[in-house]
C-alpha cells in the first residue's frame, strides 16, 4: 500500500438496473503500467471515469497519494486522460488543442510555445502546430491527444481505449511508442482496453475483470501461464477447457483418463475446469499418447498449423491443437500432455459462468 | 441550487410559450361572447360550432386542402427525390436550388408570385389555386425529407435484388421503398401540418367565397374572434397533442428497446 | 437502367418551372417593366420609389425590429436549449417537443391571444392592479410586436441550437475539465464555439419570418407599426399597385437570398448542425 499512488476501496457503481462495478478493490503503484483489461460492459471505462471524475462511485472512495478525492472536480485531479475516438476540440488546430490546458494554467506565452514544440517532437509531430484536426488521419490525431494530456506533466495518464480506431499495423507501432513514452516520461499509465494482446505486450501488471468485478491481478506472463479461473484462461490466449475430477492432490482425471498434474489443495473428487493451452498439446503416433483424438481440420497459420480435433471416446470433447507437426484430416493420432500442462482451476460461480458462455 | 434555477428558468419560458394558448382554452368555456369578460363556464361554444356554417366549411376546405395537397405533393416530390438522386452533380445542385426556393424566399413573395401567376394564367383565385399553391410549396419538403434517406441507401442492395433475378419495378417496391418510407412519412407529415397553419401564401392565392380556416380567423381578427373558434382550436389542439404524445411515447420505446438489445 | 429512373422526376420538373420559376420571372416583370400607351417600356422607376424616405424608414423599421427579437430569442432561447440537453431533466424529448407543440396551433389565434392578455382591461394589468402595481399599456406599439415575435418564433431559435448542443461529444466537455478547465472556461472554449452553426441557423430561422411578417404588425401593432411585410401586401390588397407591390419583393428576396447565401456558406464551413 504504501508507494500506491491511487487506490480503490469498495468501489461500487450501479447504472439504472446494471451493477457495473461491485466492491472493486485496487492498488496502482507509482509509474506503472497497469491495464485494466476485459470484455466491453465489464467496468474497465467506468473504473477509469471515476478516477478521472467524469463519474462519481455509488459507495467506495477513490484515494490519491492516500487522499480522498471522491468529491474533487476532474479539473483539479492532478491526472489527464487520452479519450476514446481522441475528443480533440475540432474548432482549433494542433497547437491550440495542445496548449489548451497550459493556457488555462497561464503559463507565459513563450514558454506554452516551447513545450507544445517539445511534447509534439515526443510524438513524432514535428511541424504539425498549425494543422486542423479534420486534416489529420486516425494514428496522427491520437497522437495530438497523447501529447495533449501528457504536456501538462500529469502524475497518471489515463487512456481509455486509445488505439481502438486505428488499423492493426499502426495499433502495433503505436503500442511500443507508447511503452517508449511511459519509459521517457517515467509516470504511471492507467490503461484501457479489450484486447488481449495489446495488454501482454504493454504492462507491468493486469487487472482482468468481467461483470464489474476483478478476476485476477498479475503480471502479464503469470495471468498467461497461471490463470486463476477459466474465464481468464479463455480471456487471455486460446484455451481447452474440460471438465474435470480432482481425486487426490497431483491427480486428476478428465475425458475418461487420469493425468498427473502439479495441482493441490482442492477437496477429494471435487469438480474443477481443466484448462490446457493449444501449443501445449503434442501429438504422436496413434496410441502412443495418453489417448487418441480423430483430426477434423488442419489450417496452416504461419507459423504453425492449428487443427480441431474431437475425442473418440463416450465424452466428446473439441480440442484445439497448435502444432509445428501436420497431421492428416481424418486420422487418429495420439496425444499426450505432461504434468504442468494441466492447469487445474475452481469451478466458477455460477454468475460468473453464465456470462463466460454468452461470450 | 443550479438545478432549481434551471428548472425555474424552463418552467418561466414554457409558461411564455402556452399563457396564450391557456388563456384561449379557456376562454372557449366562457358563457359570454366578450373577450376579456368571465361570464361563467359553458359548453355553449362547443355546440353552437357545428351550427356555424363559416366555420364548418372552412375547416372542411382546410382538411380538403391539406390532404389532398399532401398526398399529391407527396407522390410528386418522392418521384423527384429518386431522379434528382441519379443526377449529375452539377445539374442535381441547380435543381435543388430552385427547390430550396419556396423554403428560403418568404411566404408573402411565394404568395404574391403565385397569385401573379394565376392572374397571368387566367386560373381564377378559389380553391383549385389554393390547391395548386399548397402543392407547391409542400413539395420541396417531401424531397428534402426524403434525399437524405436515398444518400444513406447501399447502392449495393438494389443491385443485388437485381442480380438475384428482381425486375427494377419489384426491386424498388421491395427494397428501396421500405428503406426510404420513414422519410416520405415525414414529409407527408410535415406537409399535412404546414398545409393546415398555413396563412400568408392562401391569403394571396386564395379568392372570394373560399376560405381556408386561417383566412376566416384572419377576417375574424378585424371584427372580434368569434368564441366558437376557440372552441374549435382547443379541440383541434388537444386531438394533435394526444396524437403526437402516443407516437412519441411509441418511438421512446422503441427507442429504449433498441438500447437495451446494443447492451446485450 | 439508370435512364429509367430520372425519368420520374419529370414531373416535378414541369411543376418546378410552371410553379416556382415562371411565378418570380413574372414578379421581375412586374418590377422592370410597365404597359405605357399600349407598348410596354423597361422602368426602374419602382425600384427607385423603393429608396424613398418614407419606404426606406419602413425598410429600416423592419430590419431593426427583427434584429431586437432575434437577439431576445437567442438571449431566451440558447440557457434552454442548453439546460435541455443537459442532465437537469430526465425527459429531454418529451420538454424539447413541447417546445415545438404550440405551432401546431393556428399561429393567428395564438398571437391574437395576446390581444386578450396586453388590452387595457387585459389579464396583465387585472394582475398588475391586484398587486397594486402601475399598468401597462403596450399593446399597439412596438413593444407588442416584438413580443409577439419573441413569441411565435422563439421555437425555431431552440431547435437548432438544441439538435448542436445534445449532439454534442460529452468527451469533448470531458477533456476540457480534464485539461483543467472550469465550467465557465469550457463553456467559453469549447461548448460555444461549437454551436455556432446552430446559433447560426437559429439567427437565420427567426429573423426571416420576422422580417417579412405582415400579420403580426397587424394584429399587435394595430396598424401604429408599418413594416415592409404591410407595405407589401398593401399594394397588392389595397393600393393595387401591383408593379411596385412586386419591386418590393424583388428586393426583399434578393436580400433575404443573399444574406441566406453567406449564412449557409459560414455554415458549411462549420460543418453545420442545422435542422435539414
Amino acid at each position: 500500500m504504501k508507494n500506491s499512488i491511487i487506490r480503490l476501496e469498495n468501489i461500487s457503481k450501479t447504472y439504472g438496473d446494471t451493477k457495473v462495478l461491485n466492491e472493486l478493490n485496487l492498488s496502482i503503484k507509482k509509474n506503472e503500467f497497469l491495464t485494466l483489461l476485459g470484455p466491453s460492459g465489464c467496468g474497465k471505462t467506468t473504473t477509469l471515469k471515476i478516477i478521472g471524475g467524469f463519474e462519481t462511485p455509488d459507495e467506495g472512495n477513490v484515494y490519491f497519494e492516500e487522499q480522498c478525492i471522491n468529491t474533487l472536480p476532474p479539473y483539479k485531479r492532478k491526472l489527464n486522460t487520452v479519450f476514446q475516438k481522441y475528443a480533440l476540440f475540432p474548432n482549433m488546430n494542433v497547437f491550440e488543442n495542445i496548449a489548451f490546458g497550459l493556457r488555462i494554467k497561464k503559463l507565459p506565452s513563450l514558454e506554452i510555445e516551447s513545450c507544445v514544440k517539445d511534447v509534439l517532437n515526443m510524438v513524432n509531430l514535428n511541424g504539425f502546430e498549425k494543422r486542423d484536426i479534420s486534416s489529420l488521419s486516425g494514428g496522427q490525431q491520437q497522437r495530438v491527444a497523447i501529447a495533449r494530456a501528457i504536456v501538462n506533466k500529469p502524475d497518471v495518464l489515463l487512456l481509455d481505449e486509445p488505439l481502438g480506431a486505428l488499423d492493426l499495423k499502426l495499433r502495433k507501432d503505436m503500442q511500443i511508442e507508447l511503452k517508449n513514452i511511459q519509459k521517457q516520461l517515467g509516470i504511471t499509465f492507467i490503461y484501457v482496453t479489450h484486447d488481449q494482446e495489446e495488454a501482454l505486450t504493454m504492462s507491468d501488471t493486469i487487472v482482468v475483470m468481467n461483470n464489474g468485478l476483478v478476476q485476477q491481478i498479475g503480471s502479464p506472463v503469470d495471468i498467461y501461464n497461471e490463470p486463476q479461473n477459466a474465464f481468464v484462461a479463455d480471456f487471455i490466449g486460446e484455451s481447452i477447457i474440460v471438465d474435470g475430477i480432482m481425486h487426490e492432490d497431483f491427480v486428476v482425471e478428465f475425458i475418461g483418463h487420469k493425468f498427473e498434474c502439479l495441482d493441490k489443495g482442492f477437496d477429494k473428487m471435487e469438480a474443477v475446469d481443466v484448462v490446457i493451452r493449444p501449443e501445449d498439446v503434442k501429438i504422436v503416433e496413434k496410441d502412443a499418447g495418453k489417448f487418441n483424438v480423430v483430426i477434423d481440420s488442419v489450417t496452416f497459420k504461419g507459423v504453425h498449423y492449428e487443427m480441431v480435433a474431437h475425442t473418440d471416446n463416450v465424452c466428446d470433447t473439441k480440442w484445439l491443437i497448435h502444432s509445428t507437426q501436420k497431421a492428416v484430416e481424418g486420422s487418429t493420432v495420439g496425444i499426450n500432455l505432461e504434468p504442468n500442462d494441466i492447469h487445474i482451476m475452481k469451478k466458477l460461480s455460477a454468475e460468473v459462468g453464465d456470462s463466460y458462455e454468452e461470450k | 441550487m443550479k438545478k432549481s434555477i434551471y428548472r425555474l428558468y424552463t418552467f418561466l419560458v414554457y409558461f411564455f410559450l402556452y399563457a396564450p394558448i391557456i388563456v384561449l382554452i379557456v376562454y372557449s368555456f366562457n358563457e359570454s361572447s366578450s373577450r376579456g369578460k368571465w361570464g361563467g363556464f359553458s359548453l355553449k361554444w362547443y355546440a353552437e360550432l357545428f351550427d356555424n356554417p363559416t366555420i364548418m366549411t372552412s375547416l372542411k376546405n382546410t382538411l380538403l386542402i391539406a390532404l389532398l395537397s399532401a398526398v399529391i405533393a407527396t407522390i410528386i416530390g418522392t418521384l423527384a427525390a429518386i431522379g434528382i438522386h441519379k443526377l449529375k452533380p452539377f445539374t442535381k445542385n441547380f435543381v435543388m436550388d430552385i427547390t430550396y426556393l419556396p423554403v428560403l424566399n418568404p411566404d408573402i413573395v411565394t404568395g404574391i408570385s403565385l397569385m401573379l401567376l394565376f392572374v397571368f394564367l387566367s386560373i381564377p383565385l378559389g380553391f383549385v389555386s389554393l390547391l395548386l399553391s399548397h402543392i407547391t410549396f409542400n413539395i420541396p419538403y417531401v424531397i428534402l425529407n426524403v434525399m437524405p434517406k436515398l444518400k444513406q441507401l447501399n447502392p449495393n442492395t438494389y443491385e443485388a435484388a437485381l442480380d438475384l433475378g428482381a425486375s427494377p419495378i419489384y426491386a424498388y417496391s421491395k427494397v428501396i421503398l421500405p428503406e426510404i418510407a420513414p422519410g416520405i412519412l415525414t414529409g407527408f407529415l410535415f406537409a399535412l401540418t404546414l398545409s393546415i397553419d398555413d396563412f400568408v401564401v392562401s391569403f394571396f392565392t386564395t379568392g372570394p367565397g373560399v376560405s381556408t380556416l386561417s383566412i376566416t380567423i384572419y377576417s375574424m381578427t378585424r371584427k372580434g374572434i368569434k368564441p366558437e373558434i376557440n372552441a374549435l382550436s382547443a379541440l383541434m389542439f388537444i386531438t394533435v397533442l394526444i396524437l403526437l404524445f402516443i407516437v412519441n411515447y411509441r418511438s421512446e420505446n422503441s427507442k429504449k428497446e433498441n438500447i437495451d438489445e446494443q447492451n446485450i | 437502367m439508370k435512364k429509367n429512373k430520372s425519368f420520374c422526376a419529370y414531373p416535378y420538373y414541369v411543376w418546378m418551372i410552371t410553379f416556382i420559376v415562371i411565378p418570380l420571372l413574372l414578379v421581375l416583370w412586374y418590377a422592370l417593366f410597365k404597359s405605357e400607351n399600349d407598348s410596354i417600356v423597361f422602368t426602374t422607376e419602382y425600384i427607385k420609389r423603393f429608396f424613398e424616405p418614407i419606404y426606406i424608414q419602413v425598410f429600416l423599421r423592419s430590419i431593426v425590429l427583427a434584429v431586437i427579437s432575434t437577439a431576445i430569442c437567442l438571449v431566451i432561447g440558447y440557457p434552454l436549449a442548453y439546460i435541455l440537453a443537459g442532465k437537469t431533466f430526465k425527459h429531454k424529448n418529451m420538454l424539447m417537443f413541447l417546445v415545438i407543440v404550440p405551432m401546431w396551433m393556428n399561429f393567428l389565434l395564438r398571437t391574437y391571444a395576446w390581444l386578450t392578455i396586453l388590452e387595457k382591461n387585459g389579464i396583465l394589468n387585472q394582475i398588475l392592479r391586484f398587486l397594486n402595481l402601475p399598468t401597462q399599456n403596450i399593446l399597439y406599439t412596438n413593444y407588442a410586436v416584438i413580443l409577439g415575435m419573441v413569441y411565435n418564433y422563439l421555437p425555431f431559435m431552440v431547435l437548432p441550437l438544441y439538435t448542436v448542443l445534445s449532439k454534442m461529444d460529452i468527451n469533448l466537455i470531458n477533456a476540457a475539465e480534464d485539461l483543467g478547465a472550469n465550467k465557465l472556461t469550457v463553456f467559453k472554449k469549447v461548448v460555444f464555439p461549437l454551436s455556432l452553426p446552430g446559433v447560426v441557423s437559429g439567427i437565420t430561422m427567426t429573423f426571416m419570418p420576422a422580417v417579412t411578417t405582415f400579420v403580426i404588425s397587424k394584429l399587435l401593432g394595430g396598424g401604429q407599426t408599418t413594416l415592409i411585410g404591410d407595405l407589401i401586401e398593401n399594394q397588392f390588397k389595397v393600393a393595387n399597385d401591383w408593379n411596385f407591390g412586386s419591386a418590393l419583393s424583388l428586393i426583399l428576396m434578393v436580400i433575404i437570398l443573399l444574406s441566406m447565401r453567406v449564412m449557409t456558406k459560414y455554415e458549411q464551413e462549420n460543418e453545420g448542425g442545422g435542422l435539414f
